[in-house]
């Protein structure tokens, strides 16, 4: 629930998406307005390219792209999310209450992105910097290519987990179906448990005990070609 | 009588065909490291090419415009379907997209420098917009990649277009490569990568594949950007006419179709050699989509690979293009392969006029590098005034060729006014094969 004073609300049935995104991206800096967006209904690109600290409840189910590169806005999506959601995301929070589907957090540079249901194939690809907790459990190929950042999954992840993983670091509670290319177990130190721990808490998971994860990362044997691994490409 | 074994002919030593000593280099060199060849540049066989088209020009049945009296106009506007702010060119050619990274940033500095003094635009590439680049660009196309090295929204809206990057030429259905030796701190930082690495990116956007996906995904650019940008969609030449209609299917402003003698940074010999078409092949089908759309010239064609002069521009432009755009033959004017260089290409074990080890950053013209000694080679103002002049030339003899052709505008030139020198041309661009009015395929087969 929003503490702020002017709750404005949008009704996407009757208000195109580019009226809506407008008003959303000229919100003025320090504005104290909420933003409600009711009847979203799946539609694509909703709240996408905000720049401002403004509080935005999508009520419904989001299309491709919600709150796509968002810059500091705190967005909370109150159903589920179409693929690409938060997807470069440089700052700022976006919350799933439902599902989000494939390529979650795509790119992301910064920002935190909660998910509290699960998250599709390739939740946090290319991810260069974002932190992404899913209390569920992630598809396949999640952490593809994943560069810096933390991606903490609190149920299970598919197959290929991490393949090409760079310094992006991977949480897993549950089990992996398989682990990527290049992607391997690493121990866990004191500093990733309490950064584990400070990613639940901002994640609003704090019930979710720290213990039973396990932490992967980059093997970092694909960073200069040799022929002798080529089987792993 | 016997024979006097002296006088008795020796055999000769015969070279293969098909294993010449290109290739059999090439297979001892494989044997010996196990990887296979990986240069910059773009294809070196010989293939059916602009040089395969001539103007008929002027005669009784055609009248032609005085040189320097009569005007004849190049102005371009790209982005008119869709985008609030199209972008205006004095000329139909740009530069097109090479990362910094790929380039050291004194080149992009001078390519900046240098469109920018003609009215022409640049283009940024695999590794994100420099300051450098956005202060010396007048007009700056902002490529949007796989890899999404450096993609932030504040650039993004910085930019005067944004460029969807598909594939390109060399290497269509390929991604980036940047090799270790180029990747400086401040490279690796602008792309969130450990220094030294070698980099491979990926060929696939992370968040949409096909062309229903890009049309959500140009929506959300368009929404990001107020509409105001105009959206190129940039692929390598392989199915032109279904690539460009699926292209202007999911909203593209303009379509960037690039032939297989476009250059790379760095990518498998074997790639660039045997994936894609050459432009020659790819532009007639891609302007026959555009005209089966009824969209001709109002979603804009942009050709590259291989583009070198006023005549292949003036070609690519009867051929329907609305512009073109030029990497390698950029670099170039820039000192690529100069004949004073000759001394420390033999170091790197070539001659000017051959070097192509682009991604080893050892240029010694101080344009593919990283190394600060290098780079600090080439003066950006001087440079800039190269590309000036050079871009300057290709618009003048463009011009001429026009007005000899009778046109006011370049985009006036016209299939019509070219005839084709060989079968492959009049097959490829359905323009009749010179002294004939016939090309392969007219009428049937």
């Amino acid at each position: 629930m929003t503490t702020r004073p002017n709750i404005r609300q949008i009704d996407l049935a009757s208000t195109s998406l580019r009226d809506l995104n407008a008003a959303l991206q000229g919100a003025a800096e320090g504005s104290d307005d909420a933003w409600t967006i009711v009847n979203p209904r799946g539609r694509h690109a909703i709240a996408v390219g905000m720049t401002n600290p403004v509080e935005v409840t999508i009520a419904g189910h989001a299309g491709y792209y919600a709150a796509g590169m968002n810059q500091r806005a705190i967005v909370t999506i109150d159903g589920n999310a179409g693929p690409g959601v938060a997807e470069n995301m440089m700052s700022g929070r976006v919350h799933v209450k439902g599902n989000a589907s494939m390529a979650a957090g795509a790119t992301g540079h910064g920002g935190l992105l909660v998910i509290d249901g699960d998250a599709g194939a390739r939740c946090g690809i290319s991810m260069k910097g974002i932190d992404i907790v899913v209390r569920g459990s992630v598809g396949h190929m999640s952490g593809f290519m994943a560069q810096s950042g933390n991606l903490v999954v609190c149920g299970d992840a598919g197959e290929a987990l991490g393949d090409s993983l760079y310094e992006a670091r991977v949480f897993v509670r549950g089990t992996v179906k398989s682990l990527g290319a290049d992607c391997e177990k690493k121990e866990m130190t004191v500093a990733d448990r309490d950064l584990l721990q400070s990613l639940l808490e901002r994640a609003g998971m704090s019930d979710v005990p720290v213990g039973a994860f396990t932490l992967y990362g980059s093997a970092r044997r694909l960073y200069h070609f040799h022929v002798d691994n080529a089987s792993a490409y | 009588m016997t024979s006097d074994s002296k006088n008795i002919p020796r055999t000769q030593p015969r070279f293969s065909a098909t294993f010449d000593r290109g290739t059999i280099s090439e297979i001892q060199r494989a044997a010996a490291t196990g990887i296979y060849d990986i240069r910059g540049g773009g294809t070196k066989r010989k293939l059916p090419h602009f040089d395969d088209l001539l103007f008929l020009g002027a005669s009784v049945s055609r009248y032609p415009l005085e040189g320097y009296r009569e005007r004849c106009d190049t102005d371009v506007v790209l982005g008119t379907r869709f985008a609030k702010k199209p972008i205006v060119l004095k000329t139909p050619v740009t530069i097109a997209g090479m990362s910094f990274g790929a380039l050291s940033a004194q080149a992009k500095e001078a390519l900046g420098r240098g469109a920018s003094a003609v009215g022409t635009s640049t283009t940024t590439g695999d590794g994100g917009m420099t300051p450098e680049e956005r202060g010396h660009s007048a007009t700056l196309v902002y490529q949007y990649l796989p890899s999404r090295y450096g993609m932030n929204p504040d650039d993004l809206r910085r930019a005067d277009a944004i460029e969807i990057v598909v594939g390109q030429g060399a290497k269509p259905g390929g991604g980036g490569m940047l090799l270790g030796q180029k990747i400086s701190a401040r490279v690796a930082k602008m792309r969130d990568l450990p220094e030294g690495i070698d980099q491979r990116s990926a060929c696939r956007h992370p968040d949409w594949t096909g062309p229903d996906d890009l049309e959500i995904k140009i929506e959300e650019l368009r929404e990001i950007t107020n509409w105001e940008k105009p959206i190129y969609v940039k692929v390598g030449a392989s199915r032109p006419y279904y690539d460009v209609s699926l292209a202007v299917k999911s909203g593209a402003d303009v379509v960037v179709l690039d032939g297989m003698q476009g250059g790379t940074a760095a990518t498998q010999e074997v790639f660039i050699e045997h994936v894609g078409l050459p432009i020659l092949a790819a532009i007639r089908p891609a302007v026959q989509a555009l005209q089966d759309l009824g969209l001709h010239r109002k979603v804009q064609l942009i050709v590259s690979g291989g583009i070198r002069t006023g005549a292949d521009m003036a070609k690519a432009l009867a051929l329907g293009a609305d512009a073109v755009a030029i990497g390698t033959a950029a670099l170039i004017a820039l000192g690529d392969n100069s004949p004073d260089l000759a001394d420390e290409y033999a170091k790197l074990g070539t001659v000017p006029g051959a070097y192509d080890d682009w991604q080893d950053g050892r240029d010694p013209a101080g344009i593919t590098t990283q190394d600060p000694v290098l780079a600090a080679r080439l003066d950006p103002v001087l440079g800039g005034r190269r590309i000036a002049n050079y871009l300057s030339v290709m618009t003048m003899e463009a011009q001429a060729i026009a007005r000899a052709c009778g046109k006011s505008h370049l985009h006036n030139l016209e299939p019509e006014d070219m005839v084709a020198l060989t079968m492959e041309a009049a097959a490829m661009t359905r323009i009749p094969l010179a002294g004939t009015e016939w090309y392969p395929g007219k009428g049937g087969f």
